[in-house]
């Protein structure tokens, strides 16, 4: 019989499970597909912590679909008042976590899960920046998993409307009024995105449709596609060597292992302490401090009442920080950049595999220019983060500037070393130059001879 | 590297020493969330006093028997506005009427402790500090006024129990006239009646921390495993 597989077909030793799969396998690659993905998918056999993340990712992923659906169950998105002037949706929330059997388990995994989601995704994306793993020949799964990213903050926004408390709607005026900076087409795209001229009950069933259905089938595809392009070139290592280069008889890298069973019952381990630490929130503290689940949100939304600090979830604080560090008007107006530079934030990952030009991919191997960069990249990403959580006009330490008399600000070095406004905007272009001139510095740094093999370190 | 990691590690905390802002100083809430009692008592002013204006529409009454109440006892002592135990605790009055009679529609207090919580305390801060810091304000068309909530629109509901209070000239509160109870049985109160509304936004809390503990038993114990199966499959792994 003709097969598209490389691998052989599983013949039965007589059992009758052992038939069933002989008879799946003549009609469907299932053998194949488990050698080639999980036992037959030889990964280096030297990561380190910063490899979990990509499990724990598709963990939490798994999560969030299976408590999305329970949650969607008795979910109602509709923002019109009932009979005792509660939107229905924000209702629909408290009837989940008072009455629904495991309502509020449900409901407490899904906010956390939230959270949890971007906190591995950051701590993957740091990995692949630590190892290099962006490199030639991984520029694909780099560039999906970036996508990866974009979807999960449309994901995100969109499930944060429809709670419709304070915040929900605020937090999404805010963000779809952004759309209005783009020149000439601005206002009727943001009118078109809400279905509205304000945030209202056609804006949160389009999100609801957009969160429950169309964003999670295209994460699926390209988480899907994220692993198909990494087991066709195999993973990277903390030492950036190929391991592919280095093969026995049998064609085997003779520093891979297979994933299954050995990283399966190592993950396994990490799965396990990732939920110990999820459970603390989940059981313990749901609202995370304020910063899972932001206390303003328990108010209903109300369209006559703006909130004095309109704040997003500490995930989008970063990109936030860089929107708001835009104030100069350059021809086109400064909230036009600020969308830019919120979104070139993100889109310049992309651009990552081109822009480094180090012969060495992985940190333990690169010069000292890359480590101090990439510290100071690290610092400023969280307090663009932090500050992004803050009102504008914010000052560190609780310091209170000195005034003219007119209102502005005494030119003074405290006055301005302080400003969260002045830190962020320097963060910012930081964050960017980062990028932008790695094709120069990434070059000229004396990076470490890279071994033939992995080593254990 | 290991330079390396700890000034990362440092990095991480960093925005942690920079939290000091201007900030709401609330009186801290006593905890009654044990003391069935308090919170009983705390159901009885809540719907003496509160749930004539503000319904409470996420908790329905025989959700009381977590409180320890029979459900002859809620339906002969707590429940005005409805026969049915399995109702949710809301008001006579339309949200659109009480719109026009006061203004604003008295909110919705089902989810309040949660929500008034901020960096500055809990909710159940915040509401134990509000419920005592009302005071005579003839500025205002209810007389009154209160301090951490400028211009309220409710008025002091409680004054018979706490009497009346002014505002010195010092910003300070002063006691003005004797109410039914004393200042210390005022304060109880107030903290018995927060203790229901914590209690209500979030019946479970009690039942979550203690499943809270099982699980966290669980997964240590899984841990053990989980980890003595790796180590068992690695051990060929040079």
């Amino acid at each position: 019989m003709a097969t598209n597989s490389n691998f052989e077909k599983y013949k039965s030793n007589g059992s009758i499970l052992g038939g069933l799969l002989e008879w799946v396998d003549a009609r469907f690659p299932a053998t194949a597909l488990w050698r080639t993905h999980l036992s037959e998918y030889y990964a280096p056999k030297n990561f380190n912590f910063w490899y979990y993340f990509g499990s724990l990712a598709l963990l939490v992923l798994v999560l969030q679909v299976a408590t999305g659906i329970f949650l969607a169950m008795n979910y109602k998105p509709d923002a019109s008042l009932n009979a005792v002037g509660v939107p229905v949706a924000f209702a629909s929330l408290f009837y989940i976590t008072h009455d629904v059997s495991w309502g509020w388990l449900i409901r407490n995994m899904h906010s956390t899960g939230a959270s949890a989601f971007f906190i591995v995704v950051y701590l993957h994306m740091f990995r692949g920046m630590l190892y290099g793993s962006y490199r030639r020949p991984r520029e694909l799964i780099w560039i999906f998993g970036v996508v990866i990213f974009l979807c999960l903050m449309a994901e995100a926004f969109m499930g944060y409307l429809l709670p419709w408390g304070q915040m929900s709607l605020w937090g999404a005026q805010v963000i779809v009024n952004l759309f209005g900076a783009i020149p000439l087409i601005g206002d009727p795209l943001s009118i078109w995105v809400r279905g509205d001229f304000v945030v209202g009950d056609a804006t949160l069933n389009r999100f609801f449709a957009f969160h429950v259905a169309a964003i999670p089938l295209a994460l699926i595809g390209l988480v899907v596609a994220h692993l198909l392009a990494l087991h066709e070139v195999g993973s990277n290592n903390p030492d950036g060597v190929e391991i592919k280069e280095v093969k026995n008889e049998k064609g085997i890298p003779l520093d891979g292992i297979p994933f299954h069973p050995y990283y399966t019952v190592k993950d396994i381990v990490g799965v396990v302490v990732f939920l110990m630490l999820f459970s603390v929130v989940v059981f313990f503290m749901p609202e995370g401090g304020g910063y899972f689940l932001e206390y303003n949100n328990f108010f209903q939304a109300d369209p006559m009442k703006t909130p004095s600090h309109i704040a997003p979830v500490w995930y989008f604080t970063p990109f936030y920080s860089m929107l708001r560090a835009m104030v100069w008007d350059l021809v086109l107006p400064a909230k036009f950049w600020g969308v830019v530079a919120m979104g070139g934030g993100v889109a310049i990952l992309a651009l990552l595999p081109w822009l480094d030009r180090s012969p060495a991919k992985s940190i333990r191997y690169r010069g000292p220019i890359f480590k101090t960069l990439l510290v100071i990249f690290v610092f400023c990403f969280l307090v663009l983060g932090y500050l992004g959580t803050k009102v504008p006009g914010f000052y560190l330490f609780g310091y209170q500037p000195a005034t003219n008399p007119d209102g502005s600000i005494v030119f003074s070095p405290l006055n301005y070393l302080l400003s969260g406004d002045l830190i962020a905007q320097v963060f910012t272009g930081y964050y960017f130059l980062f990028f932008l001139t790695m094709p120069w510095w990434s070059k000229i740094d004396k990076c470490k001879p890279v071994p033939e093999r992995v080593t254990w370190k | 590297m290991h330079k390396l990691k700890t000034l990362l590690a440092a990095l991480l905390f960093a925005p942690v020493f920079a939290l000091a802002s201007e900030s709401l100083h609330l009186d801290s809430a006593p905890d009654v969330s044990g003391d069935k009692a308090a919170l009983q008592n705390g159901a009885r002013l809540f719907v003496n006093y509160c749930l004539s204006c503000h319904g409470a529409s996420a908790l329905r009454y025989n959700r009381l028997m977590d409180l320890g109440l029979t459900e002859a006892q809620i339906k002969e002592n707590l429940m005005f506005t409805t026969e049915k135990i399995g109702d949710t605790m809301t008001v006579a009055m339309t949200s659109a009427d009480a719109k026009k009679w006061f203004g604003v529609a008295p909110p919705d207090l089902s989810l309040v402790a949660r929500a008034r919580a901020s960096a500055d305390g809990s909710g159940a801060d915040w509401l134990y500090t509000y419920l005592r810091s009302f005071y005579r304000d003839e500025t205002r068309p209810t007389g009154w006024n209160n301090v951490i909530f400028a211009n309220v629109g409710m008025p002091h509901i409680l004054f018979d129990l706490q009497g009346e209070q002014t505002l010195g000239a010092d910003d300070k509160l002063q006691p003005a006239a004797n109410g039914a109870l004393s200042p210390q049985d005022y304060d109880k109160a107030v903290a018995d009646l927060v203790g229901f509304l914590t209690w209500m936004s979030d019946p479970q809390a009690e039942f979550r921390k203690r499943l809270g503990v099982g699980v966290l038993i669980f997964l240590a114990l899984l841990l053990g495993f989980a980890y003595a199966l790796k180590k068992e499959y690695w051990k060929d792994v040079h």
